[in-house]
């Protein structure tokens, strides 16, 4: 069934065909519908689930860590501050290996205090052992909500997958998302069953003390359950391509097999420059878009394979390191060690600010015209 | 993982696939007993205790049963001496360990 | 691709015209994308809002900066804001207001055509918001279905009775009204 939905209807829709047990979220704009539309939802008793109400986001990811460890499938979304105040229990529930599935709407930090979107918030938790992806469009957060609890529910996994769209721009545009039907969604996604969880009838303790003699081979395990998840995001992708028609990878390749100028980029930006590529091209510039959808694990191997041709590479970044480059940027040089490919490092649309078919163009005329450069700040208004 | 463990060493694992994802353990207390920690020892004397349960509320650990009487179980008492600082009735007394 | 641009006060419902929109190409197969300019809404600050409706999937996700049809909710913005700024040459204009369209001029586009349509007074007598501020968004969209062709009252309507939970039949017929009362 298709419907024209915002991105954060999409989540909740996506949450609820998942059919978790546990809901706990704190409203924060422009995450607010998300949360809305759940207890909406579960009010009206179309989904068997707690929605806990909590007093902080803190207290709304402690309760999901609490529910998934019971056995419960859960689900969270935030933005922002929100995202921030969760830090310590983000890494609670990665090293607990909890497959907890949060929606994350891409929010500038404050101060100055900011609505709008920026992917700093999520950047700040790339060390956490999350699975992180972005999303480019309406139907791939909700693609993305039922395939994450496939994947990291899965064994070899069992890692927490933190899914992110850009505030506004999908959070609050409408799209036309199929729903699938719910028979076929329950086919792909059966109930989540650990091997290991908290049972009166099976007592375990949980998150003990845990010395130096075993400390870092549980770190050990948490890098190679990552690594594990390239694998499983590729067969789940591929497996929800034989049901639903719509296959999906950690990368997305757009017409980069003859592209002499490739530009990488995540999220909604990666859509625009589809559609500027598609202009330039008529124009005879032979130019390509990578879109990255997993951040962590980092597809290494498929980004060095897709940008091979290129002559030259541009990354595209919504977020800064301050002090370095981009967050992707960073990712794709470190990746492209080996190669002779100059790089080109754009910062732009910081804060919500409007990133146009025009200022990819504008890029791209770069990239044509001038040396390499790691930090290139796209519209940044009067600097000297 | 996932069964009980008897043994009441600490768990080695020949190989790192053995070993669970995260710090769990399965009973670990059962052989973990902590009442080496403790050099005094706290003893009730049932002619004086009048069942009101004040121990059993206020022993940290938890060690001491809602038994009548009360009962000290003594593979985890610490030896705080916080029951015998609590009871109204002094109907506890603290001996000394290695006696 | 066409790209619409709405025009608003807070308060007149333009992002909640360019969803129906959406909806409304939505049920004639199009493909459709609908947002607001993200600001911090209040009511009577100006207020913009953009569809797209294509036939292919529709990837980009930035405002729309070169509109093929503008639709101003209120008509005293046109000296508020430089709203023909970038419209397509033979881009449609509609406004709402009980003036001539020969009384509006757009000396930024070329050649746009201009459609006037009371929809104050429409949705007035249908009762909808108040005479101070009338809530003119399902009214408009009358206008611009007859104006535009883009797409058929009659999905106009289904998508108002779909998006529209209270005073639902007032809200089409004064669609239907407006699409009527449009000479084209």
């Amino acid at each position: 069934m298709k419907k024209v939905l915002t991105g954060n209807f999409a989540a909740a829709y996506g949450a609820t065909a998942a059919k978790v047990n546990v809901i706990s979220a704190y409203p924060i704009t422009p995450q607010t519908t998300i949360v809305e539309i759940l207890s909406e939802i579960v009010a009206d008793g179309e989904l068997n689930a707690e929605f806990v109400k909590v007093e902080s986001e803190h207290s709304a990811l402690a309760c999901c860590i609490g529910a998934q460890a019971t056995g419960a499938r859960t689900f969270t979304a935030t933005s922002s501050q929100g995202l921030a105040l969760m830090h310590e229990l983000i890494h609670w529930a990665a090293r607990a290996r909890l497959p907890i599935i949060m929606v994350n709407v891409n929010r500038a930090m404050a101060p100055g205090w900011s609505i709008w979107a920026d992917a700093t918030d999520s950047i700040s938790q790339r060390d956490t052992g999350w699975i992180q992806m972005y999303c480019e469009n309406n139907q791939e957060v909700f693609d993305t909500v039922l395939m994450s609890y496939k994947i990291s529910e899965s064994e070899s996994v069992m890692l927490p997958a933190l899914i992110n769209l850009d505030a506004f721009f999908l959070s609050h545009t409408s799209q036309v998302v199929d729903l699938y039907n719910e028979a076929r969604i329950d086919q792909f996604l059966s109930k989540y069953d650990p091997k290991i969880k908290l049972d009166v009838d099976d007592p375990h303790a949980f998150g003990a003390l845990t010395s130096p003699e075993h400390y870092y081979e549980f770190s050990y395990k948490m890098h190679e359950a990552q690594i594990n998840a390239i694998r499983v995001i590729k067969e789940v992708g591929q497996e929800f391509g034989k049901i639903f028609g719509r296959t999906y990878d950690l990368t997305e390749s757009y017409r980069c097999d003859d592209a002499e100028l490739i530009l990488v980029s995540y999220g909604t930006i990666a859509g625009t420059a589809k559609e500027a590529v598609d202009q330039m091209r008529n124009s005879g510039i032979v130019v390509g878009v990578l879109k990255i959808r997993y951040f962590r694990p980092f597809p290494t191997e498929d980004v060095i394979k897709a940008l091979h041709p290129a002559k030259k590479v541009g990354v595209i970044d919504r977020a800064v390191s301050y002090g370095q480059s981009g967050p992707f940027f960073n990712e794709i040089r470190s990746t492209l060690y080996h190669e002779s490919t100059p790089l080109y490092g754009f910062i732009a649309g910081l804060g919500g600010r409007d990133v146009s078919t025009h200022d990819i163009e504008n890029m791209v005329d770069i990239m044509q015209n001038d040396p390499a450069q790691d930090l290139i700040w796209i519209g940044v208004k009067n600097v000297d | 993982m996932g069964k009980k463990q008897k043994n009441d060493q600490p768990v080695e694992f020949k190989s790192i696939k053995d070993m669970p994802d995260t710090p769990t353990s399965v009973g670990s207390m059962l052989v973990n007993k902590t009442s080496t920690w403790r050099s005094i020892r706290p003893v009730i004397i049932d002619e004086k205790c009048k069942r009101c349960m004040i121990c059993w509320k206020y022993c940290p650990e938890p060690a001491i049963h809602p038994t009548d009487p009360p009962s000290v179980d003594y593979n985890y008492c610490k030896g705080c001496g916080i029951c015998y600082e609590e009871c109204p009735f002094d109907a506890i007394i603290i001996e000394q360990e290695g006696k | 691709m066409v790209e619409i641009r709405f025009h608003g006060r807070g308060g007149q419902g333009a992002v909640k015209g360019s969803d129906i929109l959406a909806v409304a190409a939505f049920h004639e197969g199009k493909e459709v994308q609908a947002f607001p300019f993200f600001g911090v809404e209040r009511r009577g600050a100006p207020v913009t809002a953009f569809t797209r409706i294509s036939n292919e999937e529709i990837r980009i996700h930035c405002y729309i900066y070169d509109p093929d049809v503008l639709v101003i909710l209120d008509p005293t913005l046109i000296c508020a804001v430089p709203l023909s700024d970038g419209l397509k040459e033979n881009g449609k204009i509609i406004i709402n207001s009980m003036k001539e369209p020969s009384e509006f001029s757009f000396p930024d586009a070329k050649n746009p055509h201009v459609y006037t349509a009371d929809c104050s007074s429409i949705a007035m007598k249908f009762g909808l918001g108040t005479q101070e501020s009338p809530i003119i968004n399902t009214t408009i969209l009358g206008a611009v279905a007859k104006a535009t062709g883009l797409v058929k009252i009659e999905s106009v309507v289904k998508a108002i009775r779909e998006r529209i939970p209270t005073r639902t039949e007032p809200n089409a017929q004064a669609a239907i009204e407006a699409f009527e009362q449009l000479h084209v």
